[in-house]
């Protein structure tokens, strides 16, 4: 225990010896992991390469600037269409999601051995593939094109709005709800008056925080063909033409941008 | 009119939290509950509308046995009982009007709810009791924006804009301060004798019990130990109830009982000293019965 008696005086220390020895022994094993880790990642660099690399990255930023303008016209359809991947997605995820929290919400689930770990499996696998690879599969599945990156991304999307919601539904103040049980509301009236709008503004902030990472998740669907501006990126790698790679990579900074500021505002009327 | 027989309650924890009560509530009678902290009063009350499930005994209301009853006919009987909860448990993100008009959730139809479609004269009622409670001016605000003492008295609206036959009361004024406390009490109990309504009131405030209310029950570990009036709870009663305690500044004075109610709002500091010096004895002692 942390105090201990010394000639007769307590003495108090933050841990006693053993945890102290422990933590310790912690770090000593921490910094040996991380020292071998090291050395087996070096062993795999090829260090000329690296040493070389600001000259390679000066190199490529020379080619870069100026940025091509007159490819503008060329890159706003497919930036619209990115707009509309990402906001579609979000949309369609955000109507598949609620039900889908209710379902896995300890407080709200009609059952707690089958709708719940039913609907938890389907937050963890939506989660647990990142939308680049959903795309990857749906390309081969749908074709490349729009649709495939707007299904990647809601099935991306219902995972994180599914859990995030789920779990502001099982922090409300469980008091209010009791109260409109009490007046003899039935189900569907307590979920209406006890539940939703207590978890209103975590839904409208999780929905505008899902829609802005859409946006900039959207922007490399098109390296895998689902559509969108990534699709002229990749074109443009492609034939290394660099100057027009730099004027995506402005009109993905402004959409980014834009994004954050309308979310910002939406947050704020809300909440 | 609610008659309650041998009801026990035993949570899944294992606690005993109701050990064989019965108490009769007559029409249009109110009841102060007491008792130390955990002695059960909440478990009471709450097992009466179900929202904590008795583990046996018969709860009459009207002679229908409430813990008998299935889901839908259970709705239709807690219409008829209104609840008013010591946080005021008002749905913080609504309306004042939406908190009032909840009261009717158990009439109206689902899609008429999600509208704020309520009758008009639903609406009409609704006003007349914010009036009643003092908040005419307040069915716009948001419930998030009140007092202590402007929640609880929407809480009472809400409470009665349900037609109740009964009033369940869960320390209406342990958040409140004594004198709102005492406007909140006197509100109440004026409400229950207006519209002839029973009521039960658990409370802590043993002085502000005796002071508004004519039957007081004690509730120790589950059982009931006291039940009678004001007058009858002295130095020992109050040892039954909540333990060895000097109990002389709590027990009434003979002939000094009606005058303090009758002189209104000037004297309502005068209570406070007999009120403070319990309630710290409470808070003292609701730490040491938590086990
Ligand atoms: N949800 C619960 N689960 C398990 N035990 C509970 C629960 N609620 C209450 N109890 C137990 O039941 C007993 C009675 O509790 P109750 O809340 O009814 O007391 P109370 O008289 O209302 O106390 P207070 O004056 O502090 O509100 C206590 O021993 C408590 O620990
Ligand atoms: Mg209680």
């Amino acid at each position: 225990m942390p105090t201990r008696t010394l000639n007769g005086t307590k003495v108090w220390q933050r841990r006693d010896r053993a945890t102290q020895f422990r933590i310790w022994l912690g770090w000593l094993i921490g910094t040996a992991v991380f020292l071998y880790c090291w050395r087996i990642i070096s062993e795999n660099t090829e260090w000329e390469f690296v040493q070389d690399a600001h000259i390679q990255a000066l190199d490529m930023a020379s080619r870069m600037v100026p940025p091509r303008w007159s490819y503008t016209p060329t890159i706003l359809r497919p930036l619209w269409d990115t707009i509309n991947i990402a906001t579609l997605g979000t949309v369609c995820a955000v109507a598949i999601a609620t039900p889908v929290a209710f379902l896995a919400a300890r407080n709200t689930t009609p059952s707690l051995l089958v709708a719940r770990p039913l609907a938890l499996m389907i937050v963890v696998s939506s989660r647990s593939i990142n939308s680049l690879i959903w795309a990857l599969m749906l390309v081969l599945i749908m074709g490349p094109g729009v649709v495939a990156g707007i299904v990647a991304i809601t099935l991306r999307s219902i995972g994180f709005v599914g859990k995030l919601l789920y779990e502001a539904i099982e922090e409300i103040d469980e008091r209010q709800v009791e109260a409109i049980i009490a007046t003899g509301a039935s189900r569907p009236q307590v979920l209406l008056y006890g539940i939703v709008p207590q978890i209103l503004p975590a839904f409208a902030g999780i929905s505008v925080y899902r829609w802005d990472i859409n946006i900039r998740e959207s922007t490399v669907l098109g390296l895998v063909g689902a559509g969108g501006i990534g699709l002229e990126l990749q074109a443009s790698v492609n034939i290394l033409a660099w100057n027009q790679v730099t004027l995506i990579f402005i009109a993905i900074l402004g959409s980014v941008v834009l994004s954050e500021w309308v979310s910002a505002k939406i947050r704020h009327a809300i909440i | 009119m609610l008659k309650i027989e041998n009801l026990t309650k035993r949570y899944p924890t294992g606690d005993l939290a109701l050990n064989g009560v019965s108490l009769e509530v007559a029409k249009g009678e109110v009841v102060a509950l007491i008792g130390p902290s955990g002695a059960g009063k909440s478990t009471l009350i709450r097992t009466i509308n179900r929202l904590v499930e008795p583990t046996s005994g018969r709860i009459l209301l009207n002679g229908v046995n409430l813990p008998s009853l299935g889901s839908r006919a259970l709705r239709r009987a807690r219409r008829t009982i209104g609840m008013i909860f010591q946080e005021f448990a008002l749905v913080e993100r609504l309306t004042v009007m939406e908190n009032v008009l909840s009261g009717q959730l158990g009439y109206v139809s689902f899609w008429r709810s999600l509208i704020r479609k309520f009758p008009q004269s639903i609406i009409d009622e609704a006003f007349r009791l914010l009036e009643r409670v003092g908040l005419e001016e307040f069915y716009d605000k948001r419930a998030d924006a009140l007092s202590g003492g402007q929640r609880q008295r929407v809480g009472i609206a809400r409470a009665l804009l349900q037609n109740p036959e009964i009033l369940l009361v869960d320390e209406p004024t342990a958040s409140l301060d004594p004198k709102t406390s005492r406007q909140i009490m006197r509100l109440i109990t004026e409400l229950t004798s207006e519209r002839g309504l029973g009521a039960i009131i658990n409370i802590h405030d043993v002085p502000l019990a005796m002071l508004f209310v004519k039957r007081i029950v004690g509730l120790r570990q589950g059982e009931i130990v006291y039940d009678g009036d004001p007058d009858g709870l002295t130095s020992e009663r109050l040892t039954d109830i909540y333990g060895e305690e000097d109990w002389t500044a709590t027990v009434r004075k003979k002939g000094s009982d009606q005058e303090e109610e009758d002189n209104g709002e000037e004297n309502d500091d005068d209570l406070p000293q007999a009120a403070m010096s319990l309630s710290r004895r409470e808070a003292a002692g609701r730490q040491a019965g938590r086990k």
